[in-house]
């Protein structure tokens, strides 16, 4: 008998527990105690900046450097989006990050009939060149590294902002950020999709061959479990499949004939920061771990930037409340903790009335403020990894990535992950995740302060920020201004060329640049994408 | 239900929006609860959505929204069913969905919002009690 086995028969269980539910926000079984005997081999946790980067990709972390604070904005016209960017740079932010309209998310413009209502409401509009320009007016392309939340015309967005570059006199070789560009979680969790899931890898592709060859600051694909997390998912399907989309994408630009260290290094990675503490912190670690193993032993990459997973990381939107909207502010302290424990690269913190609208100005202050709290008030950031070696969170970081690998294994079984989401494999474990999640919220097993325990009869009123209807027009009339002043033969030209590179396979970067300085539309060029790869439609699980 | 029938629900994601979290958890619970439920998918126009109702048949339809576009769509919707002759449809809305548009969506002919964090068990009652029986 052990002594932890002693100190449980002797000791805890002559005591009572509480009638709770003892188990991860997952469901993952938390016993009373963990002891020495849950600790790994000392190899398997390493140092920081060393394989397997358990402890973190850099060797001094936040004592070299804090972490990126970059809060996602974007609502509106591109003139109003640039103004919030101008007011985050102001206030000490220290990168731009990109929210984009429903319209432009899924390849339509602003006057396209199924826009109607959706322009400029959960994001900016941008539908040609000019808008791009707008956007960023004012902000030196060279010297800001900018994050771009856009994925199926991702393409398409990167070209604009590519040849607003080359009108400010930057050329592509200086730009630096992200753009999301990750289409396999679109398919699983987020759902904007222009084109059937093989075409729409080959598009991905294309574009990593072309940053790998022209833009080596950029990264062109941030390969994101956060909208798998949102849809419902748990914390071991999120880093599951998000691994296994960044292995897809690693498969398919080594048979384009890449070297894996000629692109990995650029491919980053964007979690989830949940409620449960620990829980989001083993997952961190988890994932690095192995990510560095399998880019080095399965994927033969030799430059040690290849293993490192460096991750941006944002809040639970769907942990917030719409009840008593002033609590999303301890919960999206606690997730932004976890993150920044669990070793992140950049961070998002909500805002607080985001279960309601879009976040009002004072909101989003609150949840900058926030990081800078933690950044240079609570002492957190004074040692590296300063829960490595924990039992408890070794033993979860362990448990973390048995779990993950056990999905490999399944999806491997179904002919990888493309053929897995076309048979709705990581929809349907999702869809049962959130199903059970909220039962257990129904039936009180869960707590959720303020919802389903410790309810306030009225809550306060909260201001919410309100896209102003006619802004839609406003945005209609500046993408029909552009069609009427650029030359049409020009945009035709280029868009037919477009197509036949779409048709004959060649590399689509640089037709779509030249269909960018035509002044050709966002909905102009998905469509004539869609009339060679035509569109998709999911047949949904639910 | 004098006929015994099943109530049919329509559960529809209108716009562009792609957060099916909701939609899917409630179109789950409605189909335990012995309803027979007609799941749309996404990214339906107004059109659609109240063909859909039509063709189907269908006692109550319930939209999810979490883009912020329902002033815009709802009143569509509920415009479209009152044209094709079905306002005795019970038309149920959910999602973020800021507290001041409740009355102006009711007016239109909504029966009822439901917001985050409304309980499921709350919204299966409710379209068994508001379909007539």
């Amino acid at each position: 008998m052990t002594d932890a086995e002693r100190w449980y028969r002797e000791r805890y269980a002559a005591t009572p527990e509480r009638d709770a539910l003892f188990t991860t926000l997952s469901g993952e079984e938390v016993r009373p105690l963990y002891t020495e005997e849950d600790l790994p081999e000392p190899a398997r946790i390493g140092l920081p900046g060393e394989f397997p980067f358990t402890r973190g990709v850099y060797p001094s972390m936040y004592r070299g450097r804090l972490w990126t604070m970059r809060q996602f904005a974007g609502f509106g016209t591109a003139e109003e989006t640039n103004e919030r960017f101008r007011y985050l740079l102001d206030h000490g932010q220290t990168g731009l990050s990109t929210a984009f309209d429903m319209p432009s998310l899924m390849g339509h413009d602003s006057d396209h009939p199924r826009s109607l209502g959706e322009v400029g409401r959960e994001g900016v509009a941008v539908d040609t060149l000019d808008d791009m320009e707008t956007l960023f007016g004012g902000i030196p392309l060279g010297d800001v590294s900018t994050s771009m939340t856009i994925n199926a015309p991702a393409a398409v967005m990167l070209a604009f902002y590519v040849v607003a570059a080359e009108r400010q006199g930057v050329p592509p070789e200086q730009l630096a950020g992200t753009i999301q560009t990750d289409i396999l979680k679109e398919y699983i969790a987020q759902k904007e999709w222009c084109f059937p899931i093989d075409p729409a890898m080959r598009l991905v592709t294309d574009m990593v061959e072309f940053c790998a060859e022209r833009m080596p600051r950029w990264h062109p694909i941030s390969i994101s479990g956060y909208h798998i997390r949102e849809a419902g998912s748990t914390a071991q399907q999120e880093l599951a499949f998000t691994l296994k989309d960044g292995f897809t994408y690693v498969e398919h630009a080594v048979e384009r004939g890449l070297d894996v260290d000629a692109f990995a290094p650029r491919l980053s990675f964007f979690f989830n920061a949940h409620i449960d503490f620990f829980e989001e912190i083993a997952k961190y670690r988890a994932a690095r771990r192995i990510w560095a193993r399998e880019l080095r032993d399965t994927y033969g990459a030799r430059d040690e930037r290849s293993l490192l997973m460096r991750f941006h990381s944002q809040t639970a939107g769907v942990s917030l409340t719409a009840q008593q909207p002033l609590n999303n502010i301890v919960r999206t302290a606690t997730e932004a903790l976890s993150a920044v424990l669990g070793g992140t690269q950049s961070l998002h913190t909500n805002s607080y009335d985001e279960a309601m609208a879009l976040p009002t100005e004072e909101a989003v202050r609150v949840a900058l403020r926030t990081q800078q709290v933690i950044a240079h008030e609570t002492g957190v950031t004074n040692t590296i990894d300063p829960l490595g070696g924990s039992y408890f969170v070794e033993a979860l970081t362990d448990r973390m990535e048995e779990a993950a690998y056990a999905y490999f294994a399944k999806i491997d079984e179904l002919g990888g992950m493309v053929d897995a989401i076309k048979q709705n494999f990581p929809q349907r474990e999702i869809a049962d995740a959130s199903f059970q999640l909220q039962e257990e919220i129904e039936r009180g097993q869960r707590i959720v302060v303020g919802v389903n325990r410790y309810q306030s009869v009225d809550d306060a009123h909260t201001d919410i920020l309100r896209i102003p209807p006619e802004l839609e027009r406003k945005q209609i009339g500046r993408v029909q201004a552009v069609r009427a002043r650029r030359d049409s033969a020009e945009v035709e030209e280029a868009l037919s060329e477009l197509r036949d590179a779409a048709a004959s396979g060649r590399n689509l970067m640089e037709p779509l640049l030249v269909a960018a300085r035509a002044h050709a539309s966002e909905g102009e060029i998905v469509e004539s994408l869609q009339r060679v790869f035509g569109t998709y439609t999911e047949t949904p699980v639910f | 239900m004098s006929t015994g029938r099943k109530i049919r629900v329509v559960v529809a994601k209108p716009g562009l929006d792609g957060h099916d979290r909701g939609a899917k958890i409630i179109a789950r619970a409605l189909r335990d609860a012995g309803m027979e439920v007609i799941y749309t998918g996404l990214h339906q126009t107004p059109e659609q959505i109240v063909e859909t109702v039509i063709q189907e048949d269908a006692d109550a339809v319930g939209l999810s929204i979490l883009s912020g576009a329902h002033m815009t769509l709802v009143p569509r919707i509920a415009e479209g069913l009152k044209a094709a002759g079905a306002d005795e449809v019970v038309l149920v809305v959910g999602g973020t969905i800021p507290g001041e548009d409740i009355p102006e969506l009711k007016e239109l002919g909504v029966a009822e919002v439901f917001t985050p964090g409304s309980p499921v068990q709350g919204i299966v009652d409710y379209i068994r009690s508001a379909v007539p029986a």
